[in-house]
């Protein structure tokens, strides 16, 4: 056997440092909380219906984006235009603003000074502190990764599909539901469950925009603020292996029947 | 059939600039030109995909320039097949006629039909993902001609395929032409491919057609250097071929030339210009075809020279510098052609 070079090891060596480090803390924080304590917490009805506040906000925040962003994505996988670039980089932008930020941007639009605000509060919709709220804020951070997953896919269909079944006597719509949707639907999928995966972890624009009703993640920091490492950490436990569990179950319902290789 | 009145248009890397055609019905008519010779882009012009940005196209004089793709009733076929890889080869063919609400009994029978004379029937349940390229080109053939389109647009439909499969969807294409006798739109930058197949050729280049005409007329008669250049193909003929004791006696203008190619009837004859030999005096071999003439022209090539002998027929045939030097062949001068019969392709 020939003798590896330094370098090998040290790539090695930095892969498990990584892996520790992402690791060593999850694991941690999971094996902490004992049974005993996570079934306490699992009876808990605040607990409950805060873990449900996170996903079912999240779930709404990607049917919103699947909605409006599937026609973008669309649009900006198909045509070039001027000014192009500056709507993907509109689009990027709630990545990369901080989280606070987000909210504070939220918030002063919703106010009573803003016209938008004023329209909301005369239809009697309540932004500050309310699930409408939340859900705007989650749609704002999950948005981008929902449109940039599908518009990759979409991209990876050749357009002379499209014009294929257009020049066999399908309209633009009908060949969008008969050979887009179906092959591009795979990327729409990774989109939710990016967008919604990004939504449940928001923090800092919803402690903005509304500490109550309380999602998961605020509800774990307060808990931490107020009693402590020891309280939060079943909280979290149950956040993250609820979320792992439904994700994987919308992967396997969804997944490659052999079929078509 | 289709009459396309002077039209332009500009998609950046890629235009039309004022072209004008006149494609008869059941026609089945070559467009040739380099890549980038904004071919495609006419295709799918008079598919519908792209309005022109100024002229008109007529089919059966009636105006479609504004039409949308599915109220044209043409059918495209893309060099890289394009089927949908999400339904099988039988869906794929059916869908236009679903597409069409025609019964399903009738649909059935249509794709029987056009799959048997493609020979495609036992591929129907499998996935496009499956096929070989000649299969999946045989497939969107198939799809595009089961719905009896108004025209068949064909965007160099056998480039991507090797010789032999090429071959055989030659032969498919012109079967389907005589069978069906849809008129043919067919793209394509082999001028081997409009001589076996085409009516008619437009060449194109960038973004305009420069010369239409008959195959023939168009490579004996370019009007142009770009068609001089570009059809460049040397000893390509028209002849009548009788096949006798397992060869090919094949009769071009007076001359006859003999292929170990046994195909009967009216052919195109091609032979490569470095597969002759050229010698002062006649020589005895095993070759089949041996020619006297007289040097027409000398042309220094570079490399090589192409010397063009008057043998009834303007035979070329390409010789080192070196060779040229010291046999002293010159304009004028009588030389004898060699060439063997394996040598001759017919198409």
């Amino acid at each position: 056997m020939t003798k590896k070079e330094p370098f090998f090891w040290i790539t090695i060596s930095c892969g498990f440092v990584i892996m520790a480090f992402i690791l060593l803390p999850l694991i941690e924080m999971i094996t902490a909380p004992s049974l005993s304590m996570l079934r306490e917490t699992i009876r808990d009805k605040d607990v409950l219906r805060s873990i449900w506040l996170s996903i079912y906000t999240a779930g709404l925040a990607a049917l919103i984006s699947f909605v409006f962003g599937t026609p973008l994505a669309y649009l900006l996988a198909r045509t070039d235009f001027a000014g192009k670039r500056l709507v993907e980089s509109i689009i990027d932008l709630p990545i990369v603003i901080p989280h606070p930020v987000v909210g504070i941007a939220i918030l002063s639009i919703a106010g009573r000074n803003y016209w938008l605000g004023q329209i909301f509060s005369e239809l009697g919709i309540r932004i500050m502190g309310s699930v409408t709220g939340i859900v705007i804020v989650l749609t704002f951070v999950g948005m981008p990764f929902y449109i940039n997953a599908v518009k990759e896919g979409f991209e990876g269909i050749s357009p002379r599909l499209e014009k294929v079944s257009r020049s066999l006597g399908a309209s633009m719509f009908s060949t969008f539901c008969r050979i887009t949707f179906p092959l591009a639907w795979r990327s729409m999928l990774v989109g939710i469950i990016m967008c919604s995966a990004r939504a449940i972890s928001e923090f800092g624009a919803v402690v903005i925009v509304a500490y109550h009703p309380m999602i998961a993640p605020v509800m774990i920091y307060e808990r931490f603020e107020a009693y402590g490492l020891k309280y939060s950490q079943p909280v979290a436990v149950w956040l993250v292996s609820i979320c792992l569990v439904l994700f994987l179950i919308l992967r396997v319902l969804t997944s490659p029947r052999k079929k078509e290789t | 059939m289709i009459k396309i009145e002077n039209i332009s248009k500009n998609l950046g890397e890629f235009f039309l600039k004022n072209v004008t055609l006149d494609i008869g019905t059941g026609e089945y008519f070559m467009i040739l030109g380099p890549t980038g010779a904004g071919k495609t882009i006419l295709l799918e012009a008079i598919a519908g995909i792209y309005n022109p940005d100024s002229g008109k196209i007529l089919m059966d004089g009636r105006d479609i320039t504004n039409i949308p793709p599915r109220r044209r009733n043409i059918s495209m076929v893309y060099q890289d097949y394009m089927l949908f890889p999400h339904l099988t080869v039988e869906k794929n063919i059916a869908f236009g006629l679903k597409l069409k609400k025609i019964p399903i009994e009738e649909i059935k029978e249509k794709i029987e039909d056009i799959s048997r004379m493609l020979n495609i029937r036992h591929l129907f349940h499998r996935f496009p993902g499956t096929l070989s390229g000649g299969e999946k080109q045989r497939v969107a053939i198939a799809r595009a001609v089961v719905t009896e389109p108004n025209a068949l647009l064909l965007d160099e439909p056998l480039s991507a395929l090797d010789t032999k499969t090429r071959e055989d969807l030659r032969h498919e294409l012109k079967k389907i032409h005589s069978v069906t006798g849809i008129t043919i739109i067919h793209v394509t930058h082999s001028f081997e491919e409009v001589f076996s197949l085409g009516d008619s050729v437009a060449v194109m280049s960038e973004g305009m057609i420069v010369q239409v005409g008959r195959p023939d007329d168009v490579f004996r008669r370019p009007n142009c250097e770009f068609v001089a250049n570009f059809v460049g193909v040397e000893n390509l003929f028209k002849g009548n071929s009788t096949i006798n004791n397992g060869i090919s006696d094949i009769d071009i203008d007076g001359a006859v030339v003999v292929s170990a190619i046994c195909k009967s009837g009216d052919c195109t004859v091609s032979i490569r210009p470095e597969d002759i030999l050229i010698s002062r005096n006649k020589i005895e071999s095993s070759a089949r075809n041996s020619f006297n003439g007289k040097i027409v022209a000398v042309i220094d090539k570079g490399a090589t020279i192409k010397i063009v002998v008057d043998c009834g027929i303007p035979i070329s045939a390409i010789i080192t510098r070196r060779s040229l030097d010291d046999m002293g062949l010159r304009e004028g001068m009588s030389a004898y052609l060699t060439f063997k019969a394996s040598d001759v392709h017919l198409m």
